[in-house]
């Protein structure tokens, strides 16, 4: 093969590839993205039911309640504007209290309460999500 | 005094820095002899005095000065001394001095121990480092000061994030680093051959033990980070696609490719702009996964306390360092000839695909970290989360991993397709039996854990094809290390899927004396008692575990740790490992009625996954030493001379 059409093959083969990854990333991305929610957007448009999407907020003050089973809690997730009821089945994150931020990863129910199937809560005292630390409209900075 | 002797230190080290940097240039446009020997003394003193400011900010941990910002901030006089020591760089500004430490010695090293390479090529890549080092000095004295005074001084430290206090955290982020620091080395012998026109395999052959060190390093830290979050975060996961974890995955997935390609540059001269345009990409990655984590844009358990303007100065030295490598890149390539060519069917070929291949998994990764940011800066608040990495990548990985069976089975040059078959028959026996096996035996999985461990047994069998008939005495080094590294690989796949596809998972609220079943394990609580540490209290629970109904018991004690300072509550997870696996057993909350959560997971082979790194790791130092000693013979480099 002489080197003119070698560089060729090869750089049509690694544009290929790229455009390969980009359909793919992005056919991906399409389904997977799950969207952030706070509370308050959820009573303007209702929530996407039955979409794996992640809610954060703070936990509310004396609203975790544990459940018979033993396993399962509910809570309250608010930003101050809304409120959203939330049940999780699990062990909880360290740092998972209330008064404190929480990201929940899940899906909304029909009847606008939402169903963990996982917990991100703050790792640090002097930490918070961006994106709960936005959720809380920036009513606590992050540095004390 | 320590603190200004420190900051004195830095301040030295940035000065030497731009001397080097400008001497270098001098030494090269005037082509000044004289010039160009001083140079190397300049780097070495510059690594001197990074590693005295070092060691004195760990001495001021060490002490407890609690008059110095950071030591208050991060520190606590109870800590036991390991964590005051590693302590030094758990934290925003000891890990970028960190950092830079790490840069300047090997700077030194380059400088000192460099013997191959054309005299300006070298004075060339000293100076490409001495401008790596500049950004970083510039940002530690202008935004991240780690000597600064508190006035007046802390009675006491505000304590170290209780999850980074574990053995840890004295070993995870420096094998990063050095990791991190090899590729901006390789990446600087990259623009010195540039500067210079030089780009051969002379460079390659300087340029190959810092990329297969570098990766070395990776792998060890990414391996150690793994089973870190593992077992400290008691979620029993061992990847979760965190933007952090991804930023040390991205540089590997670059070094990887490097280093494959640099291999091809050193011993049949080809892929030349591809390999420095590699370099350029790793380099990237690698201030991607020191910057962008620290930048604040990306929620983390490493995004440490951000203050915005050290965001935007983050981000414009990204711009400078990466923007400024690729005009190089784009202004010099056209001065690179053509290096020899190949068939599609040969070694090079596989090389070829292997690079692209790496390439795509590596676009995925950054196409799914970058997205959520760019999305943020459009109003949208989303996340991307494992779902999209495994669906996108895992097809890819797997693909890849089909082509590392075949390509060390094909010669340099050219190669026949049908001779190629004869001797693949064994691993795709291999891997067809192993299909035949799990399917009889599970009666199905699913589609991607099947594939993986179908493709982790013809890889295996593939791995150590190398070996067959060879004297295995008088087999070089390098190739040993490539067997090891590739057979590292499969084991750390089949790891990866036995334990997506098989573990078994009990969450119960347990009483007292009630038998719970996890995979073929019997767990019984038979207590909880408290348990006190050098500063953490902590609830334990007391296991007794069987395996089925005859098997002798043995004893897990899972805590649930309260730390004083800060104030944090963490779940120590205790783990038994056996020769097929590990029971990973969590002590939860109580629920007031004489009940204790407990999470159990029987996780068979997750072991496999680290034991993998560890060898792909032990492969690329066995590469490493083998390359180390071959070019260090006279006879050899008079041949390339």
């Amino acid at each position: 093969m002489k080197a003119k059409h070698q560089r060729l093959t090869l750089a049509l083969l690694a544009v290929a590839a790229v455009i390969g990854a980009g359909l793919l990333a992005l056919s991906a991305l399409k389904d997977q993205a799950a969207f952030f929610y706070a509370p308050g957007d959820v009573g303007k448009a209702g929530p996407p039911v039955g979409r794996a999407v992640r809610l954060g907020g703070m936990v509310q003050t004396g609203s975790i309640k544990r459940q018979p089973d033993g396993v399962s809690i509910a809570f309250v997730v608010t930003d101050g504007v809304a409120t959203v009821p939330v049940t999780f089945r699990g062990v909880t994150p360290d740092l998972f209290r209330e008064g404190s931020g929480v990201v929940a990863e899940g899906q909304f129910n029909a009847d606008r309460s939402f169903t963990a199937s996982n917990l991100l809560a703050k790792h640090d005292e002097r930490y918070m999500p961006p994106q709960a630390a936005g959720a809380m409209h920036e009513t606590r900075t992050l540095e004390p | 005094m320590i603190a200004e002797a420190g900051l004195a230190a830095l301040w030295l080290a940035a000065a030497l820095a731009a001397l080097q940097f400008v001497m270098a240039w001098i030494g090269i446009a005037r082509d000044r002899d004289d010039i160009m020997v001083a140079v190397r003394p300049v780097a070495f003193v510059q690594g001197l005095l990074a590693v005295l400011a070092m060691a004195l900010l760990i001495t001021l941990f060490v002490q407890s000065d609690m008059s110095v910002l950071l030591v208050a901030q991060n520190s606590h006089s109870d800590k036991p001394l390991l964590y005051k020591f590693a302590g030094a760089w758990g934290n925003h500004e000891g890990s970028m001095l960190l950092w830079v430490t790490i840069l300047g010695l090997a700077g030194a090293a380059v400088a000192m121990l460099e013997q191959n390479l054309a005299k300006p090529t070298l004075i060339a890549t000293l100076g490409a480092q001495a401008v790596i080092a500049l950004g970083f000095y510039a940002f530690l004295l202008f935004s991240s000061n780690p000597f600064a005074r508190l006035d007046p001084a802390a009675p006491d430290g505000a304590g170290l994030n209780p999850l980074l206090q574990d053995p840890g955290l004295a070993f995870h982020p420096p094998t990063l680093y050095i990791g991190y620091v090899g590729i901006s080395v390789a990446f600087s012998f990259a623009v010195g051959a540039l500067v210079t026109r030089d780009v051969g395999p002379a460079f390659a052959r300087a340029m190959r033990p810092w990329v297969l060190g570098a990766r070395v390093f990776l792998t060890l830290g990414i391996t150690a980070g793994s089973y870190w979050a593992y077992y400290e975060l008691g979620w029993g996961g061992w990847w979760f696609w965190d933007p952090v974890e991804n930023a040390s995955l991205m540089p590997w997935l670059a070094a990887t490719a490097l280093l494959h390609s640099v291999s091809v540059l050193a011993t049949r001269d080809g892929l030349r702009a591809w390999t420095v345009m590699l370099a350029v990409v790793a380099f990237s990655m690698s201030m991607v996964g020191t910057f962008l984590v620290r930048s604040g844009i990306l929620t983390s358990v490493h995004a440490f306390a951000v203050d915005p303007k050290r965001g935007s100065f983050i981000l414009a030295l990204l711009a400078i360092y990466i923007g400024g490598a690729l005009i190089l890149f784009a202004l010099r390539i056209g001065t690179v000839r053509q290096g020899r060519t190949f068939d599609l069917v040969s070694r090079e070929g596989a090389l070829v695909a292997n690079n692209l291949l790496l390439s795509v998994i590596l676009g995925i990764v950054l196409i799914g970290t970058l997205y959520p940011i760019v999305a943020a800066s459009f109003g949208v608040q989303l996340s991307v989360g494992p779902p999209f990495f495994n669906k996108a990548a895992g097809p890819v990985a797997l693909a890849l991993v089909a082509i590392m069976g075949v390509g060390p089975l094909l010669r340099w040059r050219r190669d026949d397709a049908h001779e190629l078959i004869d001797r693949m028959m064994l691993p795709i026996a291999a891997a067809a039996l192993a299909g035949a096996g799990i399917f009889i035996a599970t009666g199905g999985i699913a589609i991607l854990p099947f594939l993986g461990l179908m493709l982790a047994a013809g890889l295996a069998a593939a791995s150590v094809a190398p070996l067959w008939k060879r004297n295995l005495r008088r087999t070089p080094l390098f190739t040993w290390g490539m067997v090891v590294a590739h057979l590292g690989i499969a084991v750390s796949l089949a790891g990866m899927a036995s334990e997506s596809a098989f573990t078994r998972e009990t969450l119960v609220a347990a009483r007292v004396g009630e038998p719970h079943r996890v995979g073929p394990y019997i767990v019984r609580l038979d207590g909880i008692s408290p348990a006190v540490g050098a500063n953490w209290s902590a609830l334990q629970a007391h296991l007794s575990v069987r395996r089925g109904e005859d098997g002798n018991w043995f004893v897990l004690r899972p805590q649930s740790r309260f730390f004083a300072s800060p104030p944090t509550v963490t779940s120590e997870s205790a783990i038994a490992t056996m020769l097929d696996g590990q029971l990973y057993t969590v002590l939860g909350a109580a629920d007031g009625q004489g009940r204790w959560q407990l999470r159990l997971w029987w996780k068979p082979y997750v072991t496999f996954i680290w034991l993998g790194g560890g060898l792909i790791a032990l492969g690329g130092f066995l590469s490493l030493l083998g390359r180390v000693r071959r070019e260090r013979r006279p006879a050899y480099r008079e041949g390339y001379a």
